[in-house]
């Protein structure tokens, strides 16, 4: 005698919670790890590098970041001019601190400049820093833990 | 005669996943492809106010002079300290100078301390004032930072002719 056999015909569902559990977790990992500080970073500039480098315990105060290129472009913000044409844009920068109480000399100028970009540049950078009034230079590098 | 009844067992309530899960993807594919892995970054410190950059008034306190000497395509071509010792292009050497210098007890005051001019031919690349500026503010000893010279600043730029 033939069986005939009767089969369930119910839609068969997964269980969906460990997958939601485990994307849920990577979206938190992601979620920590990403750094918005990083947005005064300029995508054209490659730092030197040094095992001197740490980065600081606390954040500088007053920053001002100021990227120089290979080219010698500076990029100011959302700004960009040459390293001669920058003093109105330092100025600027003096003003919003002065009216916030503060001199030049508290700010802290930042410097991300390119690892083949002439030496010389970062110094005339400096001197027209040096002429509106600022005081403070950091000279910024990637930690090269090797 | 017979009476019917009803189930009183709760029905299963089931929440509809599919559009959290949609979105939930999006989300995770944003962070994944927003990620970026990047080195962390380090400062430097000088200080030069405007009298500062233009060579010591104290006579006291003569800072230690550093001339990097570039070669055409601005590569390291010398070293030379004081205007006497040459390291040519040896940053070991340069750095074993400066601990016999200072003894390599850094002051607890960075303000306090030997000072350096860094004094650079204008063609020469930036990496290689980083390269200067790490041999002689001092040596990483495992995780520890062994500190030489705190205080750096730069001669007047030497303009090409």
């Amino acid at each position: 005698m033939a069986v005939v056999k009767k089969f369930d015909t119910k839609l068969a569902e997964g269980d969906m919670t460990s997958l939601i559990d485990m994307v849920f977790q990577l979206i938190i990992f992601f979620m920590v790890l990403i750094n918005f500080s990083q947005e005064d970073q300029n995508e054209k500039i490659k730092l030197p590098s040094s095992e001197l480098a740490k980065p600081a315990e606390a954040p500088l105060e007053n920053p001002i970041v100021l990227n120089l290129d290979f080219s010698g472009s500076v990029y100011l913000g959302s700004e960009t001019t040459s390293v001669e044409g920058l003093r109105p844009l330092l100025q600027v920068e003096a003003d919003a601190l002065k009216a916030k109480g503060l001199a030049a000399k508290d700010a802290n100028i930042i410097i991300r400049a390119h690892q083949n970009t002439p030496g010389g540049k970062v110094q005339d950078l400096i001197k027209k820093c040096q002429e509106v009034g600022y005081e403070k230079f950091a000279l910024r590098a990637l930690e090269d833990r090797r | 005669m017979a009476m019917k009844f009803k189930s009183n067992a709760p029905e299963k309530a089931e929440m509809q996943l599919t559009s959290m899960i949609d979105v939930i993807f999006l989300l995770l594919i944003f962070f994944i492809m927003t990620f970026k892995i990047s080195a962390q970054e380090g400062d430097f410190n000088v200080k030069m106010p405007i009298g500062g950059g233009q060579g010591a008034m104290d006579t006291t306190n003569i800072p230690i002079k550093l001339r990097l000497k570039a070669n055409p395509d601005g590569g390291l071509a010398d070293i030379v300290v004081d205007e006497t010792r040459s390291f040519e292009n040896d940053f070991t050497k340069l750095r074993a100078y400066i601990l016999q210098l200072t003894g390599g007890n850094a002051p607890p005051n960075p303000e306090e301390g030997p000072e350096i001019e860094i004094d650079l031919d204008y063609n020469l690349r930036y990496v290689h004032v980083i390269e200067a500026i790490t041999a002689v503010t001092g040596q990483r000893q495992g995780d520890q930072i062994e500190r030489l010279v705190e205080r750096i600043k730069f001669a007047p730029p030497r303009k090409p002719n």
